[in-house]
């Protein structure tokens, strides 16, 4: 990988003489290149055409995501066009994928706008992914400088604040999606609430597609909920959430309802991330202004995440969304029904909740990741998990996450309540011998029958479900080549 | 009502023994161990009467139960927890709190409702025995 086409022209009249360059030769590739600490760094997975060198390919990629054009211009040189110009600094191949090649990327600080995603995602996802020379271009991690991360403002409650509000410490919070996503009336839909929260759950969830449809206005929906969970709240002591979905076709309609939530004395909201960038930093920056704890349901995120080739990797999503500022996000549960390895989640998880995140290959983390005292992300497991698999639930994620069990609370055999009642019981149970030094791994499922012999509910549900799982490969799971341990 | 706040609410009221042991895994994690009691049990109610200060040089989880059973001779019909501080830097806060000491009657909370113009509640939640009684004669 250093032929002469890999070669930056340095000779200014031939550099700049009209007609097209490799982008090697014009400075996006610099193999000698030392990142700064103040640089944001992109590790892109290209799959180059045939016959497409790799060093181009990933010159191209640094060239199209900052300052190049197909040919070249003369008016670089009214530009300090060095600085702007992203460096392709490393290339190697992808252990055990053939074609594919890990491309390594430098970004000088001032290419971005301080504190805005827009502009973020506009520079290295903008125009790099449908570049004719590579069939295929993954962005599979980021490294956000410091520098950089610091003009955000970041999650508006973050994990240690929600836990001091809701006074739930200890053991993972709980909670359900709303079902059937469709067709309830408000009514019927509070009904839901108030029994999962009577029941035990901390909070209820709208789903991602529930906003104002004929059979539920809005409105009613808000009212309807809060009745539940204040309901719920009275019956326990405890301090009980419902995620208002507030989600709508313009971003004053979202105030608009946002401010309701408000009013009726709501602790949390939620949207849905197709919102887009712009739409989620504004309601998180009135999430902060309203003590509202903001959730991030993902909706639309498999659509670029979860094929290993092509889009955008969810750790990329996470990092953005911890700067743009939500409290809760959705991500993935490993043993569930949606994607998932559970390596490659825990990696997710980890930079939700970490203080510095580490370089850690098997959980796809490329690099170094100082959060800057930036606030955490509670995550969010959901999607076809139920309490016969509590001990695998806290053995991955430990405690900071949201467990959610919408089927496995509402079509529990014995009711709504008994669900949730099943749920909470299995997790108390499930904390309380992990923490008197029991091997949950191995001793978890005995632990729950035990705990079942004094809980009806959980027998029922550990014999409705006790033997349900989703034992699927998943796409999107990390390659590296293992390096025998150091310690 | 059975108050649910803590950490194992949900599980039969835990053994001295069982006690313990929490407090020696909180103690493994390099957490400060603090009793704490109220009889105003709402669920806003962030300040609890402390039971002296967190005991930040405990070794041994057995000077944690001399404690609470100085706590329950003194209050026997209070809410008495045990929580659990985490000083490390990005935590800073309570990593585990549970009840270990409950009156033998617990009359609950009303919800109260102030209907408000459209179809909106303002809601809040009322202790029972709070409101029957002031501090310190509450639940007995």
């Amino acid at each position: 990988m250093g032929t002469v086409e890999s070669v930056e022209i340095t000779d200014t009249k031939q550099r700049y003489a009209a007609g097209v360059l490799k982008y090697a030769q014009m400075g996006y590739w610099d193999a000698d290149y030392e990142p700064k600490d103040t640089d944001l760094l992109a590790l892109f997975r290209v799959t180059p055409q045939e016959g497409v060198d790799p060093v181009e390919a990933a010159a191209a990629v640094a060239g199209e995501s900052s300052t190049a054009t197909w040919t070249v211009v003369w008016t670089d040189r009214l530009t300090a066009c060095d600085m702007y110009r992203a460096k392709a600094y490393r290339v190697d191949p992808v252990p055990n994928q053939p074609g594919q090649y890990f491309c390594y990327v430098a970004y000088d600080l001032s290419l971005f706008e301080e504190g805005s995603i827009a502009n973020l995602t506009a520079s290295i996802i903008g125009n790099v992914f449908s570049f004719k020379p590579l069939k295929a271009a993954r962005l599979e991690d980021m490294r956000l400088p410091v520098a950089y991360v610091k003009t955000f403002r970041g999650p508006p409650t973050g994990i240690v604040v929600e836990r001091e509000r809701l006074d739930k410490y200890g053991r993972p919070l709980l909670g359900a999606t709303i079902k059937p996503k469709l067709g309830l009336s408000g009514r019927n839909y509070g009904r839901v609430v108030y029994e999962a929260l009577r029941g035990g759950l901390d909070f209820t969830k709208d789903d991602e597609n529930i906003n104002s449809q004929p059979f539920m206005h809005w409105r009613d929906r808000f009212l309807y909920c809060m009745e539940g969970v204040y309901r719920a709240s009275a019956a326990s002591g405890e301090v009980k959430g419902h995620y208002l979905n507030i989600t709508a076709g313009t971003m004053e309609e979202m105030y608009r309802r946002a401010d309701f939530a408000h009013e009726l004395g709501s602790i949390v909201i939620m949207v849905d991330l197709i919102v887009g960038w712009t739409a989620i930093q504004s309601i998180s920056n009135w999430a902060r202004d309203n003590d509202m704890i903001l959730h991030m349901h993902r909706a639309g995120h498999g659509t670029y995440t979860r094929q290993k080739s092509h889009g955008v990797s969810f750790r990329v999503i996470a990092k953005w969304l911890r700067l743009a500022g939500v409290d809760h996000l959705h991500t993935g549960t490993a043993v569930g029904k949606l994607e998932g390895d559970p390596m490659t989640v825990q990696g997710y998880y980890n930079i939700c909740r970490d203080t510095t995140t580490r370089v850690d290959l098997p959980r796809g983390i490329f690099f170094e990741q100082d959060w800057g005292a930036l606030r955490k992300v509670m995550p969010v497991a959901s999607g076809g998990i139920h309490a016969g698999q509590m001990h695998q639930l806290l053995d991955l994620f430990g405690d900071d996450v949201v467990l959610q069990f919408g089927g496995g609370t509402i079509g529990h055999p014995m009711g709504i309540q008994a669900g949730a009642q099943a749920n909470r019981v299995a997790l108390e149970t499930m904390v309380l011998a992990r923490n008197e030094g029991r091997d949950i791994r191995t001793e978890g499922p005995e632990i729950l029958r035990n705990a079942a012999r004094d809980c009806t509910p959980l027998r029922a549900a550990l014999d409705t479900w006790g033997e349900i799982s989703f034992n699927y490969t998943s796409t999107d799971t990390s390659d590296f080549v293992p390096t025998a341990s150091v310690a | 009502m059975r108050l649910t706040q803590g950490t194992f609410s949900f599980l039969p009221d835990l053994t001295d023994e069982q006690i313990g042991k929490q407090i020696d895994y909180c103690l493994g994690q390099h957490w400060a161990v603090a009793i704490e009691h109220t009889d105003d049990p709402h669920p806003r109610n962030a300040f609890w009467d402390m039971h002296g200060a967190p005991m930040f040089d405990l070794n041994d989880a057995a000077g944690a139960m001399y404690e609470l059973a100085a706590c329950r001779a003194a209050f026997p019909q209070r809410y008495i927890r045990v929580t659990a501080f985490d000083s490390t830097l990005g935590v800073e806060s309570i990593r585990i709190a549970f009840i270990v000491n409950r009156p033998e009657h617990e009359p609950g909370f009303r919800l109260v409702r102030q209907e408000a113009p459209g179809r909106t509640v303002r809601y809040s939640i009322e202790s029972y025995a709070v409101a029957a009684n002031p501090e310190g004669a509450r639940y007995s």
